[in-house]
């Protein structure tokens, strides 16, 4: 009991964010079109590529003669990468097809 | 100095993160929120590229060399594989990546993993100081390789390589699966020493993932996917707790609470729940029993110059879209169907069912694309009212969104999701490649109705026809 209160206190900031982050990402996206599911599934799935972060510090710090940290690291962080690039580019294609539509009336 | 920058970077970044996630969520403003977001996280991988600091040794980070050779193999890699990809495939490709997502995450508990039992063995650190860590490392590497697992299966099922499968007591083996490897990973926290464990948790935790999505049908997938990008965006979480990032968990807490959000509309578009989504294994096991019982009545054919006759002297006509247009790549010439008809005085709209296609949403992009008007496309509860002042329903390679089944027949495995009510036209006419079910794999009643005339062919090739008829009228 001691040990959970103590960890708590010392960990109050990062509780105090995933809290309020909970209540932000359900708030943000509550009122959402079904039209943008998709696209914003897709973004989302872009914005947790942010694990690359932490791919890059682990490659970062590998001991230049840690060849096992070094390749894990490095695959770690191009799948990071194709997390990170893929999807903006997917989305950024998903949602240009709807930019499209104030200018739909075409003259022909 | 450099670290305070860089916390400036990932400041900037979750505040990108949150308004581009806003914003993507209004179609006016969607793509700039998009580009918001990317733009933040460009500044923070390069902030940390060549600010971050260890915090004890104030050592800068090194193997640039390989760094860098990674982010431009994944970057020239993801960027290629995104422009490339046809519209029809979008929804697969957001698995793939998404699985690279979880990938990512879990190898990350792996290298720690090493890293902290080295540190272990040569004493240089108390266990007790450690376990909080450790529980962190066992956790991200459960989810980040279930969310890989999973996403990999999903991938396999959008694009027709892995088909549906399951055996009795499968949910109970997978709950062994989860309850071993939680086991595994709690002896792992207090026996560090044991770290083998650490692969037994990965393999349990792949297995988990694979045999938990088996089962769902492909119509689900859609749901499942978005189930598990929340999943990564909670492993990123992870990876923020175990360097004490704030953009890593900001984003990933978000990306895990939006994600699980979406999930539920994404089921209530289909008036259904999530539990039912995940263990109704719909359209997998009881598709079968229905194999046998296909003919159940007739059904009639129309040829092309009626159809084209029929349309044209109508007053109105209603399209609807399903994922027969997508796979034939048809929204352009669908397009200029509309064209030729309104130039003959026809009113034309098209019906959307929130979630025909793959993906919800997958027909407006679809439509979009070939310039369609916006406002010609109607939302269900729109284009149900509609529906009883048209003439002409013309279905395109759309199937179980307009099954009568999901309305008057409880046994049915769609019974309970809204429907286009399209038998209050006139007349409906579907164009479909054979009389082969859909994707949920249940017979549709439509197909039979006295009103209902077939036209087979591919969507494509058909509407080029019917053009070509129409114009002779």
């Amino acid at each position: 009991m001691e040990n959970i209160l103590q960890w708590i206190s010392s960990n109050q900031q990062t509780i105090y964010v995933v809290i309020l982050m909970i209540f932000v990402g359900i708030e943000i996206i509550g009122r959402v079109p079904s039209v943008l599911h998709t696209p914003l599934m897709s973004g989302a799935n872009a914005i947790h590529g942010v694990v690359i972060i932490g791919a890059i510090i682990v490659l970062g710090k590998a001991e230049p003669g840690n060849y096992l940290a070094l390749v894990l690291g490095f695959i770690a962080v191009v799948l990071g990468t194709l997390n990170v690039v893929g999807g903006f580019v997917v989305t950024d294609r998903m949602l240009e097809m709807f930019k499209k539509k104030p200018t739909s009336p075409k003259e022909n | 100095m450099d670290l305070n920058i860089l916390t400036v970077c990932y400041l900037l970044a979750s505040v990108t993160f949150i308004i581009g996630l806003k914003m993507l969520s209004n179609p006016a403003s969607a793509r700039k929120g998009n580009l918001i977001a990317a733009s933040g996280m460009s500044a923070a991988i390069i902030g940390t590229i060549f600010l971050y600091q260890n915090v004890e040794t104030g050592a800068h980070l090194h193997n640039l060399g390989w760094i860098f050779g990674a982010l431009l193999i994944g970057g020239v890699v993801g960027m290629f594989a995104a422009k490339k990809v046809m519209m029809t495939a979008m929804p697969e490709m957001v698995s793939l990546f998404n699985g690279m997502g979880g990938a990512c995450a879990a190898l990350i508990s792996i290298i720690e993993f090493n890293h902290l039992s080295k540190e272990l063995q040569a004493h240089s650190i108390e266990l007790s100081s450690v376990q909080p860590t450790l529980v962190i490392i066992a956790v991200g590497l459960m989810i980040g390789s279930v969310s890989f697992a999973g996403s990999m299966i999903a991938w396999g099922k959008l694009n027709g390589r892995v088909k549906d499968f399951s055996f009795p007591g499968q949910n109970i083996l997978n709950l062994v699966f989860l309850a071993t490897a939680l086991l595994a990973a709690a002896w792992l926290v207090l026996n560090p020493e044991n770290s083998f464990l650490l692969y037994i948790i990965l393999i349990l935790s792949l297995l988990y993932g694979v045999l938990f999505v088996m089962p769902i049908g492909g119509a689900d997938m859609p749901v499942v996917i978005s189930l598990l990008n929340s999943f990564t965006g909670v492993a990123a979480a992870f990876g923020g707790f175990l360097y004490d990032n704030k953009v890593m968990l900001t984003g990933g807490i978000l990306v895990g609470a939006a994600g699980t959000l979406l999930t539920i509309l994404m089921c209530k578009a289909m008036n259904r729940s999530l539990v039912n989504v995940l263990i109704g294994s719909f359209g997998g096991s009881k598709s079968t029993e229905l194999d046998n019982t296909k003919v159940q009545g007739n059904y009639k054919e129309i040829n092309l110059s009626d159809a084209a006759m029929v349309m044209s002297y109508a007053n109105k006509v209603m399209i609807v879209p399903g994922y027969g247009l997508a796979v034939a790549q048809a929204q352009h010439i669908c397009h200029e169907l509309e064209k030729i008809l309104e130039e003959k005085g026809v009113e034309v709209k098209y019906a959307i069912h929130p979630v025909a296609g793959r993906m919800p949403g997958h027909m407006n992009v679809l439509l979009a694309e070939a310039d369609v008007n916006y406002d010609k496309l109607m939302e269900m509860e729109a284009a149900n009212d509609e529906f009883k002042t048209t003439d002409v329903v013309l279905i395109l390679g759309a199937n179980d969104v307009v099954n009568p089944a999901a309305k008057n027949d409880p046994a049915s495995p769609i019974f309970g999701m809204p429907i286009l009510e399209v038998e209050k036209a006139k007349t409906v006419i579907v164009n479909k490649r054979s009389m082969k079910p859909g994707y949920a794999g249940i017979e549709n009643d439509l197909f039979f109705q006295p009103k209902t005339s077939m036209l087979f062919g591919d969507a494509k090739k058909v509407l080029q026809n019917l053009c070509a008829e129409i114009k002779l009228v």
